[in-house]
Parts: structure tokens; sequence; C-alpha cells
């Protein structure tokens, strides 16, 4: 069955592909082998199965007439239209491919790289072995990643449900995507959030449940001098908008060493840091964190976030 | 992914690209089984143009082990590239122009304009994704330099596990990057051993005048498994997630995930320095905590009351 199928559809791109003229349905029926002769019903059914079939993978077929007066219909393949055009690469060029061709961990861009490769390697390119000591791999776990891509290619919006950080409640967003971003090895989906009316990053694994596209294809645009990294940047490393100065012991918090913008030396085996934070949440995770090794000194609302956060766990973590 | 029509209207003009190509050769550049590719073949033959006489069929010619396309009937060329296709390979590219040390960047991009051309406008699509490596230019070009002149490297590195910092000189093996972030796998002189730096964790680093020289019989390893080699002497450790903190259980390797209901999860992992389990459960307040064993948890609420100690004497006045 799969196999008459097969056949069938290379048949049928043959075919149209021979064609100079557009070929009614009825003359489709009568050339390419494997179509009911007898019920129109079933043929008509199995011939739009083929032609959406066709179109899935990529195959653009035509649709039109050769003469003003004739009403019905006819289909052809312009080559021109069909075939990838010469390409031809240097040594090193091809073994770039290769390269980036193993960059894709999984499925949603590692099936669409590998057939790629393999139209590249049916157009004459002859793929080397990669060269050794270079590893380069980008995974994708996150299970809404595949529809956030389909709809960001088809230019749809999107409804899901999201959790933010450190949030227990879930949320619905609607969203004009405009594009997907990879930063540091964790995806995140930007775009325009129609509810809260302004630019807005989601990271993927955070999305509760399936993303839904709806509405009609190319109803997004992305607003012109938007970069999708930049937006991430914004919302991902924060923009220091106060200090807070907290005390660690020697040897001890390196975390929070990093990216201290000063450190001084304190009495009694200790240093003291400052630390450019603006939600004082998170940073009072990071320097809750290191117990009795770290003590915020100032401001009061980080010294608060802190002191709350520890009460709580001291007590077993019941709230 | 590939359907069999994609598959058989890629291999007619791959055939006709390379007569006489082996079985063997042609069923690994498709990645399929040799039997899978007669099957293929087979399938080709009663394919052709209207008409089906055997002048219209596709002609192809076996010697021995190997194919030869006589006539594809007008399938000589592969099909244009998808969007998906386009935007996939085209983002690969650009990311490898774009982090040094992984490819000859001027090979990536005049590669990348020819698909580009070539993609044509399902080229536009490889803006829509985009993709930004961890590691600083800096780290990266020491590292790419010091692998390719063969030195030795002196670099600060931090040990998240452990919380500190230490110098060490090592000797670069290979550079890597797993799930987007970079690596370094290197012989490390203070530990004798081979290890894997994360380059996000670098603070300085320096290539040094003398050759690197890791010791010859360095096994290489396989990282299918990824980079986190549990041993049997890490601690198991089982933690109570709320929704809040769900995230623990992807970003971090664990040994069991189950179920509590309402988003909760109990999440088993091992390892190495409870110390680092310590910081994670406080860090995560009460969105998080230790269910086993109870001497980890005890642990924990101690350091927290132990930290409490110093805001409540007035310390910090």
């Amino acid at each position: 069955m799969a196999q008459k199928k097969t056949e069938r559809l290379v048949n049928l791109v043959l075919c149209l592909l021979a064609t100079k003229r557009f070929l009614s349905v009825q003359e489709i029926r009568e050339k390419v082998p494997g179509y009911d002769a007898d019920n129109e019903e079933a043929f008509r059914r199995m011939f739009e199965r083929d032609k959406a079939e066709l179109r899935e993978i990529g195959v653009p077929l035509e649709t039109g007439s050769d003469s003003g007066w004739d009403d019905e219909l006819g289909y052809r393949i312009a080559r021109r239209d069909y075939q990838l055009p010469e390409i031809s690469l240097t040594a090193d060029e091809a073994a770039a491919v290769v390269l980036a061709g193993r960059l894709w961990e999984s499925a949603p861009l590692a099936g669409p790289t590998a057939s790629a490769l393999l139209k590249l390697q049916a157009a004459g390119v002859e793929a080397p072995t990669g060269p050794a000591g270079l590893e380069p791999r980008i995974g994708v776990t996150e299970p809404a990643f595949a529809s956030c891509l389909e709809a960001v290619r088809d230019g749809r919006r999107v409804r899901f449900s999201y959790r933010a950080a450190g949030r227990t409640r879930v949320e619905r967003r609607d969203l004009e995507p405009w594009g997907v971003v990879s930063w540091h090895g964790r995806w995140y989906l930007v775009g325009h959030d129609r509810v809260r009316e302004g630019p807005r990053v989601f990271r993927l694994s955070r999305v509760v449940g399936k993303v839904e596209p709806y509405g009609e294809p190319n109803a997004v645009q992305r607003p012109e001098g938007v970069v999708l990294r930049d937006q991430v940047a914004l919302s991902v490393a924060e923009t220091p908008t106060a200090t807070a100065v907290v005390r660690v012991r020697e040897g001890s918090a390196w975390e929070l060493r990093r990216s201290a913008t000063a450190t001084a030396p304190a009495e009694g085996g200790w240093d003291r840091l400052e630390l450019g934070y603006s939600d004082p949440e998170r940073l009072a995770d990071r320097v809750t964190a290191f117990g009795a090794d770290a003590v915020v000194e100032s401001p009061a609302e980080v010294r608060d976030a802190v002191v709350a956060r520890l009460r709580l766990v001291a007590v077993g973590g019941d709230a | 992914m590939t359907t069999p029509v994609q598959r058989l209207l890629a291999l007619v003009p791959y055939l006709v690209q390379r007569p006489g190509v082996t079985f063997a050769q042609a069923s690994t550049d498709f990645g399929i089984t040799e039997d899978r590719l007669r099957k293929d073949l087979e399938l080709l033959f009663v394919c052709g143009l209207p008409g089906h006489f055997p002048e219209d069929l596709i002609d192809i010619d076996f010697e021995g082990d190997t194919i030869t396309v006589i006539d594809p009937q007008g399938v000589d060329r592969p099909l244009r590239l998808t969007a998906d296709e386009a935007l996939a390979l085209l983002v690969a590219l650009r990311t490898l122009a774009e982090t040094p040390g992984l490819a000859d960047r001027d090979a990536v991009l005049s590669a990348m304009a020819k698909v580009e051309e070539a993609a044509g406008t399902a080229a536009r699509t490889a803006d829509l994704v985009d993709v930004q490596l961890e590691g600083s230019p800096e780290v990266l070009a020491a590292v790419r330099d010091a692998l390719a002149r063969g030195r030795a490297l002196r670099m600060t590195y931090w040990s998240a596990g452990r919380d500190a910092t230490s110098e060490r000189v090592v000797d670069p093996i290979r550079l890597l990057t797993l799930s987007g972030r970079g690596y370094l796998e290197a012989w490390c002189r203070t530990a004798e051993a081979v290890r894997t730096f994360h380059l996000g964790r670098v603070d300085e680093i320096a290539v040094l005048d003398e050759p690197a020289a890791p010791p010859p019989d360095v096994p290489v390893r396989a990282l299918e498994e990824g980079l986190y080699r549990p041993s049997d002497s890490d601690a198991v450790v089982t933690l109570g997630l709320e929704p809040a903190a769900a995230w623990v259980a992807d970003y971090y390797p664990t040994e069991r995930v189950e179920e509590l209901g309402e988003g909760r999860l109990a999440v088993t992992l091992r390892a190495h320095d409870t110390a680092w389990v310590r910081r994670l459960v406080l860090s995560l307040g009460t969105a998080a905590r230790v269910l086993g064993p109870e001497s980890l948890a005890e642990e924990v609420r101690e350091e927290a009351r132990e930290a409490l100690e110093a805001y409540e004497t007035g310390q910090s006045a």
C-alpha cells in the first residue's frame, strides 16, 4: 500500500515535470498509474491527498490553464521552480556544511538539516567526514519547540500557558511570535505580547502543555530593527539598578564574588562585596544559597527577602 | 523524518552525479541499509513517464556492487530546499561562523552565501531562529589559539560544584559545545586527569609559550551520554519540588522523576558533593526541600538557622 503510494507520487512528479502545458485532472488520471479508473469520487479524494503530500515536501505544483475559455484548472511543475539551482562547494566549504549538519542534536532541526544535506549531495556536493576535535552540539529538549518553530515560520499567532520563573501560578499568554532564540543553551520564544501590549521573552522550558497556533498565516510581522538576541539579552541579563552590600566568609561564595563590582577585606575573616541587582528576590535566591557564609548588610529589601527565605527553610519548608 | 518520496527524488540525481557509486557508499550517505536501498531502486525501476513503455522508465544499471543511472527521466536535479531545511542549515552555519574556534570562518561564510543563494526565497526563514553560544569571545579565542598552536593554557576556573576558584595549567585536547554551552576538554596538570571545563566559568585565561603535552594515551571520551558521569560513591538525594522549581528536573541530570500531582515532582539525583545540593535547596527557598536522606534535610535546616543568627544578633547593622 505504502509502496504503491510512493510509486504513484514519484510517477506524478515525473509526469508533471515532463509536461509543458497544464494537464487536466482527467489527463493526470489517465497518464499516472495507480489512480482509480472507475470511482470518480475515490480518485478525486486520492488526488487531493497526493497534492497535499507533494506540497508538504516542497514540490511547487503550479495550477492554471493554457486557454482562456477552458474553465477547468490544470497542473504542471515548472522545472526552474522545482530544482535546486547549481551549487558547487570547495572542500573547505563542504566540510563546514557537514559540520553545521551535526550542530543540532534533536529532531525538529536535525531532520531538516539532514534532508538539506542530502539534497546538496544529490546536487553533486561531496560531503567529507568532518574535522576531528570539534564537536558542536545544540540540543532541543523543550517539547514546545517544534510548534513554536512552525508558528514562527508560518507567521501565525500563538496561545499557550506559561509559568514565569519562581511562580506557582500558570498564566495564559497570547503572542505574535517574532522568532526563537537559543541563548547560552536555553531556548526562548520572542514576540509581541497581545495582552500586555509589549515585547516579551518566554523560556520554552516554562511553557506548560502545547503552544497553539491560531489565525491566518503571515499575520505576524516583526517590526523593523528588532534583533531577536538583543531582546533575550535584555530580558535575561539583568541591568543593575541598585547595589547591595554582602559580607562573605573568606574563600567562600565564589559565585557571588565573580559578579561583584567591588571586593574589600572586612574584619574577622570576611570580605565585603558590592553586587549590582535589579530584582531583590533574584539576588536573595543567590545569596541564600550560601547559608551562613553570606550575610546581606544592605539594603533592607534584599536583607528581608533573605531572612524570610531562611526562616521558612529553618522550620522545614512548610509554608 | 524524510518521506520515501523525498528520498527517492534525491536518490536519482545523487546517482546521476556519481556513476558507478557502490551500494555501501550510497546507503551510508542516505543513512539507510543496503537492503532498503535495493528496495528503493526496485521501486524506481517501475517509475517513469506517461506511457510507461520500457524506454519511458527510469533506467538503472548494476554492475557488481556499483550503481549507474542510464536514464533519470527528467529528475536529474534535486528538489529545492524547503523553508525548514534552509532555516535549519543556515542557522547552523551562522552559529558556526559566529563562534570562534569551531570552524574555518571564511569557509563557513562562503558556504553560507552559496547555500543562501541556492535556497532562494526559502532562505528568508533563516532570521527566525538565532543561536548565541555561551562563553566570552576572549576565552574562546584563547582556547582556539592554544589548540591551533599546540600550547598549554593557564586559567582561573570557578568550580560550581565545590564553589571554589583555582588557578591551573592545562593541556588542551579539544573544544566542544553541548546544548549550547562551550567546553574545553583538557589534561589538568593539577588533577593529573582529563577534565572538562565549562567555558562560562573561566574567569581568566592566558596562552602559555610552552607546548601542550597531554599524555599520549589519554582516552577520548564519548560524549553521547553527556558530560555528567555519576559514580556509585555519589550520594543519592531525593528532592521534593514545587511547580516553581520544576525546572530543576530538566536542568540537572536525574536518576528518577516522579510526578506527585498538581505540578509537584520528586526527583532523585546523584551528587558528588552534598554541599552543592545544600546550596541549591537553600536558593530555591520554599519551592524545594530535601525528602531524603534525612541527615541532609537536617543539615539544610541547621544551615538556615545558623545563617539567621547573623541577622538576629544585629551584626548587620
